[in-house]
């Protein structure tokens, strides 16, 4: 575990970068810290492999000083990620990924095997190992940038704003990827970013810092969105984050209706028995069609090209909660459609019932709270 | 008259090939004087130059020295070196470091101060040594600029090297000032048109080292 006790960086003209940070970052999860510009975010981050020395307080890195381990070795055991991704432009792709292995003494021939099984880890195409840097995109050059900091298998991995310089696409599924790779390797990942969104998306604990390198909060993502500490944190998380919430809790426990599903072979009385608005007609596999009143209904002939598009369906405890209210939001008729993995319809639910769901996970979130209050 | 039929009289004269005045033997001493004076250069200015890149310290007092090394005229120091220390090697290489090692020392100096900050942050970041950082990340990267900075230097000795035949060594100046003394235009012209075309040569093997020792990763291409 790494302890951030008590650490305050203040340099020589007088300006306090970090004040008195207390943080115990988990093993094996992603910790965030996050904050604007000048909160001293980068500063934490930095003093954790020594590019940067405390002025009072200690980062314990396993109970132990990290002062009193040797820098390099120090630094060697930590996989650090830029942004921008720093890579080095006189090297080939699979060069700079061998790098740490390389400088621990590697033989050359191990050191690219092993690179070029981390160009696979990180969903690179093997082809580019010979290529050079500015041949890759600046997506394609992030991954590399992810793949030599884990080449030498630390068991921490230290990321500054690592996809703050790529577009919303690109950044996405480098974000997913991040998240996959974490599934599989467990490390432990202390993440720097401005962007309160990637916080809650990575964070399994969010540091929300505030200007003159004080800590605001330290929550899981869901505990922060729910319950902000004060002014300042409610601020920085944004106007929607009631929606955003709404990522943490599950679809699982909707109640789906059948009744206003019928499929396009359904007999008059099937469809005259539907006590709906509109009905959502299915294919012979179960797959949605679309959306029809139930007089333009007429049974036997149904015309598939005059249905209203079915809009994009959610899949009940894999989405979350967020995603069902967005798919009922986004429907031509306010219903949201539920599928299961294969896509085959297993029922719809309306606004109304995705916002009974939210009150009553709301009340179940303040019971818990109340429950383990002193 | 005119100079191309000088360059033709100069270079077709067969007397002008052979013996300790011929022209590979002039050639041969130009080389050399320019060799060695290039390699005390940069045996000064690149190990500054990076090391100061490097740190980012004394950029301020490199810059000073350089200036003031390049208000310098060179014959005006061959003859002070001469005086002081007799004729002889010496003397003659003075001029020439102090001329070349401006532009060595203060291209070496920004060009490694121009290497992108990410990488050597990232290489330091992941423990590797500072002499590391500067001789396997900067100095690659450097390249390029650091090879121009060497090339200008030994393109002002090469035309420079000629002072040498003042001070009675030989070299290409050899034919200049012997020519200007004799009034032997033919072998004025001889010689000045093989010194231009040893800076030439010189370009060349600068292209050619280019394309050898920067990597395509640099180059970009």
């Amino acid at each position: 575990m790494i302890r951030i006790d008590s650490v305050t960086k203040r340099y020589p003209d007088g300006t306090v970068a970090v004040d008195r940070l207390s943080l115990d970052v988990p093993d094996r999860s992603i910790t965030v810290l996050v904050g604007p510009s000048g909160c001293g975010k980068t500063t934490t981050l930095r003093m954790i492999n020594r590019m940067v020395e405390p002025t009072e307080g200690a980062i314990l890195l396993d109970g132990e000083d990290v002062r009193r381990r040797p820098v390099t070795a120090l630094r060697r055991s930590m996989g650090y990620v830029i942004q921008n991704a720093g890579l080095f432009p006189h090297r080939t792709i699979v060069d700079n990924i061998a790098t740490v292995p390389r400088m621990l003494g590697w033989g050359r021939r191990r050191a690219r095997e092993r690179a070029a099984e981390l160009m696979e880890r990180v969903g690179l195409d093997t082809a580019l190992a010979e290529r050079y840097p500015y041949q890759l995109s600046g997506g394609q050059q992030q991954r590399v940038g992810v793949a030599r900091a884990l080449a030498a298998d630390p068991p921490v991995l230290l990321m500054d704003e690592p996809f703050s310089a790529v577009d919303p696409v690109v950044r996405k599924g480098l974000q997913d990827e991040l998240l996959r790779i974490q599934d599989e390797l467990g490390k432990t990942i202390v993440f720097v970013t401005h962007d309160i969104d990637e916080a809650v998306k990575l964070g399994t604990m969010v540091a929300v810092l505030r200007e003159g390198g004080r800590l605001a909060q330290y929550a899981p993502p869901a505990e922060l969105l729910s319950a902000p500490a004060d002014a300042f944190v409610e601020d920085f998380l944004g106007a929607d984050r009631g929606i955003r919430r709404l990522s943490f809790l599950p679809s699982a426990a909707l109640e789906l209706t059948t009744d206003a599903v019928v499929p396009a072979d359904a007999p008059a009385e099937r469809i005259a028995a539907a006590d709906a608005r509109h009905l959502l007609v299915t294919d012979p596999e179960g797959r949605p069609l679309g959306w029809a009143e139930p007089g333009e209904l007429t049974a036997g002939d149904i015309r598939t090209d005059r249905l209203l598009p079915p809009g994009r369906p959610f899949v009940p405890g894999t989405d979350s909660l967020r995603v069902a209210l967005d798919c009922a939001v986004l429907s031509p008729t306010g219903w949201a459609v539920a599928v299961d993995a294969d896509g085959r319809v297993t029922g719809v639910v309306s606004q109304q019932a995705i916002g009974e769901a939210i009150r009553a996970a709301h009340a179940v979130g303040r019971t818990d709270r109340a429950g383990v209050a002193p | 008259m005119n100079v191309l039929n000088f360059v033709h009289a100069f270079f077709s004269d067969g007397a002008h090939w052979q013996g300790y005045d011929g022209i590979p033997q002039r050639l041969l001493e130009h080389v050399r004087y320019t060799l060695l004076a290039l390699a005390l250069a940069a045996a000064v200015g690149l190990p500054v130059g990076l090391l100061t890149g490097h740190t980012g310290r004394g950029g301020n007092a490199l810059a000073f020295v350089a200036n003031a090394a390049r208000a310098l005229p060179s014959f005006g120091l061959l003859v002070l070196a001469v005086l002081l220390i007799g004729f002889g090697l010496l003397p003659v290489m003075i001029p020439l470091v102090v001329l070349a090692v401006p532009p060595i020392l203060v291209t070496t100096y920004e060009a490694v101060r121009s290497v992108d900050p990410s990488p050597v942050d990232a290489a330091r970041g992941m423990g590797m040594h500072e002499s590391r950082i500067l001789l396997r990340v900067e100095l690659p990267v450097a390249l390029p600029l650091i090879l121009s900075g060497l090339r200008s230097a030994a393109i002002q000795i090469v035309s420079t090297a000629t002072i040498a035949a003042y001070v009675s060594l030989g070299g290409l100046g050899r034919y200049i000032v012997d020519g200007l003394y004799q009034r032997d235009y033919e072998k004025v012209v001889g010689g000045a048109t093989l010194v231009a075309v040893l800076a030439l040569l010189t370009l060349a093997v600068f292209w050619a080292a280019g394309r050898l020792a920067v990597s395509p990763g640099v180059r970009r291409r």
